[in-house]
């Protein structure tokens, strides 16, 4: 019982890397540099299918193995013998209005994220909320999700979540902190008197912040998001003299520029502009060219991922670089010709096809860019006459949009000298998040009484007077904007589980109005907003230095009674007529007055600050699907990591997994390297989230604290930083190397030119396979599915509603580094090229339910089988656990529970599955089943209503989840169906076709359509 | 030296093997019994229940039908336990001072359940949905039984999936008209296989093939 415990997670030997990339050939498409180097090391990983699977037994000597094996299997025979207990069955006294036992009810709320709205339809049985969703009827999410939507379910049933009121760390109640805080709030007509939020956007919480500055004129309110987006007001504010929202069309638009930008991940609008994005990336739709998108970038991001040429530069550069471009479109940017920028070679091609595409070109700058790149962006997007096409401005969504930094470093600086007597924390955690610089930590205690409310008992509660639970957006009342200004209502789905309050609820206990009711209070806004049309309290904080709500929002127009209006809004999720309009805002700057950009020494060490790719800026540090997520690019799990690049990790003598220190303006923090393809060279890329201290027992251990060498000064990107190695090692997990099915022809692109000579180069070379026996008839429905690598951005929204739909449990980090986590879905990830600069892409790989199943014959007890339909079915109450399977299948996509993975111990958690879908016990083989639940669900209600299903009725969880509509499923044998005709399309291939296991699910290989004058970088 | 045991010996040391092989068949067949005896599978085994509901007063001598009470019994999988509300749509006028019913109307003031003792129970790696079958001309007496004659409830059939698969082969031996399927003591007005082959034809059920898949009931 001895096999060798292979190291999985192994780190990365440069030296050796270089040597063998230097003599062997390499492969097309690779997962990681051992792949790409053939090293040893990756061809031990992929004989070892489960490294160390029996390492827990490894310590057993024969006899105790037999004695333990002949335990359990009297143990397992017994427990089959013991009559189910009947149980309880216990009926509503009075049933809720329209329910019907057994049938989900779906509610149309919002989710509040970064401040922003998203509109979710929330699914409810019998009174849990199971799983979120997009709601079809909002303009931003249109029926897709993102991850963070998907997981945010997960959260509401945590377990780690606050339970109760305390004060000074001793449990209290809700009544006892009224009475404290109305008694506290109106001292000194509130001149001690603080508030921090978020971003708000939510109108009846900005009239109660308003009516509160009113009642206690000398408080004040602040404003900070550790995600916020002060570059892109700024820029708005340099470029217009006033406050102005920036909307994009990537569905008008027909060449992009990204500078800097992660618009299909970091914006509040990115499901949409994902939607969008891929709208214009179907190469077999004649009507819709292919847009082509240009990305410069400090690090590897979703958006470079899926560019057509990317430029990986310094953070510093990028603002040379935005100047050049400038000046080539003939702007006046002052004083920049060019030389020396990054990236030379491509600024007239770029430039002129930006000039051909005229008002169909886009530019789009990110937040992680100073205002001075956001200034030029909209000046370049004014030059060629996109404004108003691609670019749209609006007035701002936000009630107040301030500089957020300065906003909290005012308020740390109140907090130092003692000014503040009550200090009010509306979530957001910034014990934890905020800069290093402002030492927030040691001035929150100088507060005379401070109230937290969070969800968790985190770093923030830790030093709060009164800690609060908050409410879980599906246990509250409330409002919000979308990122188009959308009201969206925020209705619950579900009593509070612990007692939660929503922000709207705490300030009312604030402003002396006891306990209200968060339903009454939002009703009563509206009310008095729609019906009468009467305007929202004007702002009465004189210090409040930018238009208050009246003044840049629209009152929704009353159409008909308030009752009819309301209900109506309730059942939509949201108040119609209510995004913003498009708004005209000239250009009023001096482009040559602007300071030239202060370059930093090329030498110098740059440092990238970013929202990590699963778990934001912490918000869900403790949610376990998304720590056990493998990162899009890293494929990193349960942590985060300083990224490098190869040729800077080896210039510092670095190798992975090493623990360095690094040090930036006197401040330091030790993290793991980890090397990145595709970072680019001098910089060091950190994720924010990690290194909690406290806040659940998930995040317990996890990563490396960024915000320890963050600072207000410069929040996404600082030079000068200094890494030393600490002489000790970091167990990284990461899943690049997991499932590999080697240098396959699994990834097939081409270039738009290419495509055009060879429409069916994805099917070069393959055809049927001769068979002795019979095809199989497949008379009524036959399933499949069709991926398009064209859309797919590698988001892992699929990934994580797959896991919300199916029950699917985590396994914690240990158990990942043996290849175990349980993924029915997962994406692999795939370079192309160079490891400096390499091509990204991307792979989403479910069951193929093969016709011809290789899993199949091989079960010895028929748990795995043929539907009638052509479902490869997984039967888990007749799965013995042989494996068998799972070694024969040439995907990899079968998943064994080596223990009890499901938490059914927990009891929050028991609410949260999916009553249509097993709970699957130690032992036993699972795998994607095609949604098969959902699949039966439409058929039970088709037959019933004595019609056919219809194409397009059944979704599965990932193509429901989807924003890009990558992933289609239907059923292969109506002529008419989306799936079927995707399949039809000349760039349909199906995975390992020669193998004649005639796969259901099949991919459309991906088309680029980069500029044929364009040079490419080295 | 005379033999210790006499040629008699040999019969009864046939018999003694034979009988062990007896005794060993019987206490597997004893056992077989036992296991599919209602001790175990509780079928015909009455269940207290805290409310002495009469299903053959209300099911049968009254004739409410099935749904009036197991309302969602046609539109979802589950059939519905009524709510107290339910009850107390007749009771807050008949025999309102019951003391049977008392928990009943307990419940309907307190809002608190009715902890009713479940009498059918599949494990839970089977989803049975009620919604189709009723739906498919599958009577409920067909799985419950003649349930106006049980003053006590109790289960009818052991619910083994040998016997769902009886139906799932054969569903023409089973098959009502829909006007039937809620009637207890039906018997087929005409020949059952040449009415259960014309229904199905009617119904448009799955193929026997379809019907037997694994995730048909299993997911």
């Amino acid at each position: 019982m001895t096999i060798d415990s292979h190291e999985e997670g192994r780190p990365l030997d440069l030296a050796s890397f270089r040597q063998q990339l230097a003599t062997r050939k390499g492969r097309e498409y690779w997962r990681s540099l051992n792949e790409l180097a053939e090293s040893e090391e990756f061809e031990e990983a992929v004989r070892q299918e489960f490294p160390r699977q029996a390492v827990l037994l490894g310590s057993l000597n024969r006899r105790d193995f037999l004695k333990v094996l002949g335990a359990s299997l009297a143990l397992a025979g017994l427990t089959a013998c013991v009559p189910q207990n009947a149980g309880k069955i216990l009926p509503y006294a009075v049933p809720p209005e329209a329910l019907v036992p057994g049938k989900p009810v779906f509610f149309a709320t919002a989710m509040p994220f970064g401040g922003y709205g998203q509109g979710v339809l929330a699914k409810s049985e019998m009174g849990r909320p199971i799983k979120v969703e997009g709601n079809p009827r909002h303009p931003v999410t249109q029926g897709a999700s993102n991850l963070f939507m998907q997981a945010s379910i997960l959260d509401l049933y945590d377990p780690d979540r606050a339970k109760s009121v305390t004060n000074q760390g001793q449990p209290s109640t809700w009544d006892d902190f009224v009475a404290a805080v109305g008694a506290a709030a109106g001292a000194n007509a509130g001149a001690g008197l603080r508030i921090l939020t978020g971003t708000v956007t939510s109108p009846s919480l900005a009239e109660q912040l308003n009516a509160i500055l009113a009642q206690f004129p000398q408080a004040k309110w602040h404003q900070y998001d550790p995600v916020g987006r002060d570059t892109v007001r700024a820029g708005a504010a340099l470029a217009f003299n006033q406050p102005v929202d920036v909307h994009y069309r990537f569905d008008l638009a027909d060449v992009i520029l990204s500078l800097d930008s992660d618009f299909l991940f970091r914006e509040p609008g990115s499901v949409k502009y994902g939607r969008d994005f891929s709208a214009r990336r179907q190469p077999t739709q004649s009507d819709t060219p292919l847009s082509r998108l240009y990305v410069v970038e400090s690090s590897l991001t979703l958006t470079g991922s899926n560019a057509d040429h990317r430029l990986g530069v310094k953070p510093s550069q990028v603002e040379g670089f935005a100047r050049a471009l400038a000046a080539r479109l003939g702007i006046d940017a002052g004083g920049a010709g060019g030389e020396g920028v990054p990236g030379e070679n491509w600024l007239d091609a770029l430039a002129a096809d930006l000039q051909s595409a005229g008002e169909a070109a886009l530019v789009v700058a990110g937040e992680r860019q100073p205002a001075a790149v956001h200034m030029l962006a909209h000046a370049i997007n004014e030059a060629l006459g996109a404004v108003g096409n691609t670019v749209v401005y609006t007035d701002p969504v936000e009630l107040s949009p301030v500089d957020q930094l300065a906003s909290l470093r005012e308020l740390a600086s109140d907090l130092d000298g003692g000014q503040v007597d009550l200090l009010v924390i509306l979530g957001g955690n910034p014990v934890y998040s905020a800069p290093a610089d402002l030492s927030f930590a040691e001035a929150m205690p100088k507060a005379g009484t401070s109230v937290y409310l969070g969800m968790y008992a985190d770093e923030t509660a830790a030093l709060a007077t009164w800690h609060v639970p908050a409410a879980h957006f599906l246990e509250m009342w409330g409002d919000i904007r979308a990122v188009d200004g959308t009201v969206s209502i925020i209705q619950p789905l579900i009593e509070p589980l612990y007692g939660g309050k929503s922000p709207q609820e705490l300030l009312a206990a604030l402003s002396g109005q006891g306990t209200a009711s968060g339903y009454l209070m939002l009703r009563e806004y509206w009310q008095a907003n729609i019906a009468g049309g009467v305007q929202p309290t004007p702002s009465a904080g004189e210090e409040q230095p930018t238009p208050s709500a009246d003044e840049t929002q629209p009152a929704p127009s009353a159409g008909g009674d308030f009752e009819t209006v309301w209900q109506q809004a309730l059942s939509d999720g949201m108040l119609p007529n209510t995004s913003l309009a498009a708004t005209s805002a000239p250009l009023q700057v001096n482009l040559a007055a602007l300071p030239g950009a202060a370059a930093a020494p090329n030498e110098s060490l740059e440092v990238v600050f970013e929202p990590d790719p699963t778990i934001w800026d912490g918000e869900f540090a403790n949610n376990a699907w998304l720590q056990e997520l493998p990162k899009p690019l890293t494929k990193l799990t349960w942590d985060n990591a300083a990224l490098f690049s190869p040729q800077t990790a080896e210039g510092l003598g670095l190798q992975e997994y090493d623990l360095v220190e690094l040090s930036l303006r006197g401040r330091s923090v030790t993290a793991a390297v980890f090397i990145q393809p595709g970072q680019p060279v001098g910089v060091v890329t950190l994720s924010l989230g990690y290194g909690r201290a406290q806040g659940g027992n998930v995040l317990a251990g996890t990563g490396f604290n960024a915000n320890a060498i963050r600072t207000s000064e410069a929040p996404w990107f600082d030079s000068g930083l200094e890494v030393r190695k600490t002489g000790g090692t970091y167990q990284l997990v990461t899943t690049r190397d997991h499932t590999s099915m080697e240098n396959r022809n699994l990834v097939r692109s081409a270039t738009l030119e290419e495509f055009m000579q060879h429409p069916a180069f994805a099917q070069e070379g393959e055809g049927e396979l001769p068979s002795l026996y019979d095809p199989v008839q497949y008379p009524g429905h036959a399933w499949g599915m069709a991926i398009n690598l064209n859309t797919c951005i590698g988001c892992n929204a699929c990934v994580i509603a797959c896991q919300a739909e199916n029950n699917i449990p985590t396994v914690g980090k240990d158990q990942v580094d043996r290849s175990r986590e349980m993924h029915w879905l997962r994406i692999d990830r795939y370079f192309k090229g160079s490891p400096e600069s390499p091509e990204v892409f991307f792979e989403p790989v479910p069951c193929m339910h093969c016709e011809n199943a290789p899993c199949e014959p091989v079960c010895p007890v028929e748990a795995t089988s043929h539907s009638a339909e052509g479902l490869n079915e997984m039967t888990y109450n007749r799965c013995v656990g042989t494996r068998y399977c799972s070694n024969n299948c040439p995907y990899k996509v079968r998943r064994f529970n080596f223990y009890k993975y499901v938490d059914d111990v927990s009891e929050p958690l028991k609410a949260l599955r999916n009553p249509d879908v097993s709970v699957r016990s130690r032992g036993v083989m699972e795998k994607c089943t095609y949604c098969v639940q959902r699949i039966t669900a439409a058929r039970v209600q088709a037959e019933v209503e004595g019609r056919t299903i219809q194409d397009g009725e059944i979704r599965t969880a990932c193509q429901q989840a989807c924003p890009t509509n990558a992933i289609v499923f239907g059923d292969i044998n109506d002529a008419n169906s989306q799936v079927r005709q995707l399949k039809e399309t000349p760039l349909n291939y199906a995975l390992l076709g020669e193998l004649g296991t005639r796969p259901r699910t099949t991919y459309l290989a991906k088309v680029k359509n980069p500029n044929p004058a364009m040079v490419e970088q080295a | 030296m005379p033999q210790i045991f006499p040629p008699r010996s040999n019969l009864f040391a046939r018999t003694s093997i034979l009988g062990v092989l007896v005794l060993l068949a019987a206490a597997v067949a004893g056992g077989a019994w036992y296991d599919h005896s209602s001790a175990v599978t509780k079928v015909g085994v009455p269940i207290e229940q805290p409310v002495p509901f009469s299903h053959p007063l209300h099911a049968g001598a009254l004739g409410l039908n099935c749904r009036y009470c197991h309302d969602a019994v046609d539109q979802s999988a589950f059939a519905d336990i009524p709510p107290a509300e339910t009850c107390m749509s007749c009771h807050s006028q008949i025999a309102t001072d019951r003391p049977s019913l008392a928990p009943v109307q307990e419940s309907y003031q307190t809002g608190k359940p009715i902890e009713w003792n479940r009498v059918n129970q599949l494990p839970d790696h089977v989803f049975f949905n009620h919604q189709i079958h009723v739906n498919k001309g599958v009577g409920c007496e067909t799985c419950h039984g003649r349930v106006d004659q049980m003053n006590q409830i109790a289960k009818a059939h052991t619910f083994y999936m040998s016997w769902c698969l009886e139906c799932h082969r054969e569903p023409e031996k089973y098959l009502r008209p829909l006007d039937n399927v809620y009637q207890m003591g039906y018997q087929p007005a005409e020949d059952q296989a040449a009415l259960g082959s014309r229904l199905v034809q009617e119904y448009d059920l799955m193929s026997e093939q379809q019907l037997t898949n694994c995730s048909t009931c299993h997911r």
